[in-house]
């Protein structure tokens, strides 16, 4: 457990005055509040910071007890004291969406205990808190909508992920948030995937790309080739004198697209042309009986 | 009168402790919608979260109406710019494995 300099936080100095404190925290408060920096974990973080160092020092009585042991309150007695103090406060809760009170440091927590009320507006709670989960998954899995459990606050909840989800895509599960307080109503709960790639495919929104070796002669006299995809494999023919990088399309072969049912993206084949190596004398005597016939160049 | 998609604005000011001119004055600004039922004045129950939002913004940051407007209309070209970002990440994803 660290000592947290709750001044330099705000940007005071120890003998600033209750307004001093109250307009810096508002300033900073403007700078890296929740509501102001969506999506933004490091603006988060900094507002977790910046409102326990206003909790401590615009109180008052927590702002004397900060001031008397804070630097050296793992040397205090009364530190101690202090401590069992902690347990007769009350909790605290906050609504500001991802903010959780579990999220005050261990300092203080072991310092002043049970979160306080806040100062200017007391928080008659009225819809619950939004929590925010992610959700690893692998490209496979979100082939095919599918159905998962998922453990939220000690909550079991069944969600159906639909298929064609995108990496970084967020949805709602609505009223699987905090619980709302007097009757209203609760939170949401926001779920991040993060889709992760074992796969030979590439994938740019409902769109599949994929990479084929295919032989030299292969390449020149054409022939098939069966290509894997997510539905099974599927014969394609290669046309005569296809060129390296040449790339075809699969129609309805790609990826589901996002809610619309029995819709697919296409699946991009690229051609690349493997060249043999370690030639025997006959190969190379018959490949330069070929450039002879090729005398023009390409 | 509550419905599953309205909530009174009295009720809904009662409980987050703010008088029923802040509401007024966001409906001024044009930042919320609110349904005249039998004289009674109601908000959305899916705008609550906006309006909850406004309220921290206003009470707890010190931010005027003129400013919540300002920010309002930002947030949300943030968070269409984050969508973006997003899909441009995601593109950028496949073509450097490639």
């Amino acid at each position: 457990m660290a000592f947290i300099d709750y001044y330099n936080i705000l940007g005071l100095s120890k003998n600033a005055s209750e307004s001093d404190i109250k307009k810096a925290y508002r300033k900073l408060a403007r700078k890296y509040h929740p509501d102001l920096n969506p999506n933004d974990k490091k603006a988060e973080q900094k507002f977790k910071k910046v409102n326990e160092a206003h909790e401590v020092l615009a109180n008052p009585e927590n702002r004397k007890k900060y001031d008397k042991y804070g630097e050296h309150w793992q040397h205090a007695e009364d530190y101690e004291k202090a401590k069992q103090q902690q347990s007769q406060q009350k909790a605290y809760s906050s609504s500001y969406g991802n903010y959780s009170d579990d999220e005050f440091s261990d300092f203080f927590s072991e310092m002043f205990g049970g979160k306080s009320s806040r100062g200017s507006r007391s928080q008659v709670k009225f819809r619950g808190q939004d929590f925010n989960a992610q959700l690893q998954l692998d490209l496979r899995e979100v082939y095919s909508t599918h159905k998962r459990t998922l453990t939220v606050n000690n909550k079991k909840i069944r969600i159906t992920i639909p298929a064609g989800v995108e990496n970084g895509q967020i949805i709602k599960i609505k009223g699987h948030g905090g619980g709302g307080a007097n009757g209203g109503p609760n939170g949401d709960l926001y779920i991040e995937f993060s889709i992760t790639n074992s796969t030979e495919f590439k994938r740019d929104g409902h769109n599949l790309y994929v990479t084929k070796d295919i032989d030299l002669y292969k390449a020149l006299l054409g022939g098939e080739l069966m290509v894997d995809t997510f539905d099974g494999k599927v014969k394609i023919s290669v046309k005569p004198e296809t060129q390296n990088g040449t790339k075809i399309k699969l129609k309805g072969k790609g990826f589901p697209k996002y809610k619309k049912e029995g819709q697919f993206g296409d699946l991009f084949v690229n051609f690349n042309v493997k060249i043999p190596t370690n030639l025997s004398a006959k190969e190379k005597e018959l490949v330069k009986e070929l450039s002879k016939l090729r005398s023009h160049g390409i | 009168m509550e419905s599953n998609q309205l909530i009174s604005i009295k009720q809904f000011c009662n409980h987050n402790e703010v008088p029923l001119r802040f509401i007024s004055a966001l409906k001024d600004f044009d930042l919320i919608e609110i349904v005249i039922e039998d004289e009674d004045e109601y908000i959305y129950t899916q705008h609550l979260h906006i309006v909850e939002k406004m309220i921290r913004l206003h009470y707890d940051l010190n931010i005027n109406l003129e400013g919540i407007d300002a920010i309002y209309h930002l947030l949300k070209k943030v968070e269409e710019l984050q969508k973006e970002n997003q899909v441009l990440k995601n593109k950028l994803r496949t073509y450097e494995s490639f």
